[in-house]
């Protein structure tokens, strides 16, 4: 606990900035997610441990073939498509018509497959991932910031800028809010459904392998680090209200920011049930999340 | 079906004579029982209901502390504590049902998803209720001081909790949850309160998942922050899909399924995941009505057979 005398706004500041640089990680996880729910109706469950087997392959090419890192990275983004696709090609189509709690349990069935995968082949003992740009730390005004962290930022608003470019102004970014908007009659349009649900499964894919990558320095490489960015991604997605990355964004970095505080000035054992008070609190007085739109159901 | 369920009485009755008594045998069949408790009482919610729950594993874990706590620091006598574990879990269960009742579908899901990863932290970190990492042990009462009279009494309470969960969700109660299930919208206007129902619902269940995890921590003899991690409420929610949600029965088949998988499997770490995993999607991709389903397959594909018999002659 933390008197008023003790409270410093230097630090402050610092436990700020470092929850901005996590929050924009939680972003990202939370744009996939939303991506992947918005357009085919599936709340993916598995998004973390997908995340976890591409970290690993990267981790594979980085400390075992030993490539410089921004080569593993997009070889590891490349692995993320294919994977995603293959993930709804095999499996997520064959339930893409199935009961809501059907798909859950499918994805949460691959999320134990996948960690029960992750630790055969590549162990349980947590592994330290290299920073991608090396340097020591420097002062920005009172906040010290690592060479990783403003990566971090980076990396993360260039890949929001691309998304939101890629949506508005691509043939294929109009095809998928069109299906987002309804299924069929895009389909009927011309629109073809089912290679959209194919890029948007790489696209959720890709995020959330390069929200991966960039916890890995911060935590290390094991079967179950993704777990907690999984959490806070759909505590982030939730406050975003599950409808668009804007949303994700401000809520992912609610979440990291706030998570941070709690972390800082009461524990951080404590950060996970304080975030998921403050939903509870935030969903009782918006049932649909901070920016959420109010749906009014038809009978 | 009478038979049927005679035919399994009188194997768990015998059933420690054919293990000779083997702890280990025991445990996984009393594991079991632990799980068919859960898992139907968590489909009481889900599947008659119509609310996804991804934290029952929460439930559990109060249901044990409640043991714990109770027995060991105000030694109550043993039968107010068992029934306790199951008052004080549906009082939680009411507080996380008033937070909520207005919500549906993935909102609720991931709010019962914070309760269930809350629950285990909490339990760590309040260390002077829960004495933290190192847990509290539960001594057994006097006369179930061998595991043989535990057991039996554990396999009393499964009989007897189903038994009335069988008849709460076939009597007007039960109705009035398929109905929200159906159309809150229809419900609501044909005079059923269904913020009242809803959170009827998660009391009931909450109830009897404490009770649950209250044999738990007898069976065990101890209650620790790591028995009921949030992996246990994902594979509870997993049992129901899997052994079949529409049916009394389903949730029943699914823990006996997953409670026994690990038991073939636990020679490395990650074998039980994989298998686990896999199994839930196999069965979800061909029977998506759960393996209750298989019964009724089979039963058609003999009347069919013997159709198509008829027609030749």
């Amino acid at each position: 606990m933390v008197t008023k005398e003790d409270f410093k706004l230097e630090a402050f500041l610092q436990i700020t900035f470092s929850g901005l640089v996590m929050g924009s990680i939680y972003a990202l996880a939370a744009i996939g997610l939303v991506l992947i729910y918005n357009t085919t109706e599936v709340v993916n469950f598995a998004q973390g441990e997908m995340a976890m087997i591409t970290t690993f392959v990267s981790f594979t090419f980085l400390s075992v073939l030993e490539f410089p890192f921004y080569i593993a990275f997009i070889l590891a983004i490349a692995f993320a498509t294919l994977f995603g696709m293959t993930i709804y090609q095999g499996i997520m189509r064959q339930v893409q018509k199935a009961p809501p709690l059907n798909q859950l349990v499918v994805t949460l069935g691959l999320f134990l497959a996948f960690n029960g995968i992750a630790g055969l082949i590549w162990g349980y003992t947590p592994k330290g991932y290299p920073n991608a740009i090396k340097g020591d730390s420097f002062q920005v005004g009172s906040i010290s910031m690592t060479p990783h962290q403003i990566f971090v930022l980076i990396v993360t608003f260039s890949l929001m800028a691309l998304l939101f470019i890629v949506f508005h102004y691509s043939k294929i970014g109009l095809a998928m809010r069109a299906t987002q908007q309804d299924a069929e009659t895009a389909s009927l349009m011309g629109v073809r459904v089912s290679r959209v649900f194919n890029w948007t499964w790489a696209t959720g894919t890709i995020l959330g392998g390069v929200a991966g990558m960039l916890t890995a320095p911060i935590t290390y490489v094991e079967p179950s680090m993704m777990l907690d960015v999984l959490i806070m991604g759909f505590a982030s997605a939730i406050f975003g209200g599950f409808v668009n990355v804007a949303g994700s964004v401000m809520g992912g970095i609610i979440v990291g920011v706030y998570s941070n505080w709690i972390s800082y000035y009461l524990g951080s054992e404590l950060n996970v049930a304080f975030v998921f008070l403050l939903i509870v609190v935030v969903l009782y007085i918006r049932p649909t999340g901070l920016f959420g739109t109010k749906y009014v159901k038809k009978v | 079906m009478f038979i049927f369920v005679l035919i399994l009485l009188i194997f768990l009755g015998v059933f420690p004579i054919i293990v000779a008594m083997s702890n280990y045998w025991l445990t996984l069949l009393v594991m079991m029982a632990i799980y068919a408790i859960t898992a139907t009482s968590l489909n009481i919610m889900i599947g008659y209901g119509g609310l996804i729950s991804i934290g029952h594993g929460g439930f559990l874990m109060i249901g044990t502390y409640t043991v714990a706590i109770l027995s060991d620091r105000y030694e109550f006598p043993f039968l107010l504590v068992f029934i306790l574990s199951g008052v004080v879990t549906g009082i939680i269960g009411i507080i996380i049902a008033l937070s909520a009742a207005k919500l549906s579908g993935h909102f609720l899901a991931v709010v019962t998803l914070g309760f269930g990863i809350s629950v285990p932290v909490i339990a760590l970190n309040w260390n002077s209720l829960t004495n933290g990492y190192s847990g509290l042990l539960i001594s057994r009462p006097d006369f179930f001081s061998s595991k043989l009279g535990l057991y039996y009494f554990v396999i009393v309470c499964l009989v007897l909790i189903l038994w009335l969960i069988h008849n709460i969700v076939n009597s007007g109660i039960g109705r009035a949850f398929i109905s929200i299930r159906e159309s809150e919208v229809a419900a609501k206007s044909s005079g059923i309160n269904t913020t009242f129902y809803k959170v009827m619902m998660f009391v009931i269940s909450a109830f009897f998942t404490g009770l649950a995890g209250g044999l738990y921590g007898y069976w065990i003899g101890f209650a620790g922050p790591t028995d009921f991690p949030i992996t246990t409420s994902f594979l509870l929610l997993a049992m129901i899909v899997v052994g079949g949600m529409h049916s009394f029965y389903g949730p029943i088949v699914g823990a006996t399924l997953l409670a026994v998988i690990p038991h073939f499997t636990d020679e490395y770490a990650g074998i039980t995941n994989v298998v686990i995993g896999f199994t839930l999607v196999i069965v979800i991709l061909f029977r998506p009505n759960g393996l209750v389903t298989v019964v009724e397959w089979l039963k058609r594909k003999k009347a069919s057979t013997e159709v198509s018999v008829e027609k030749e002659v």
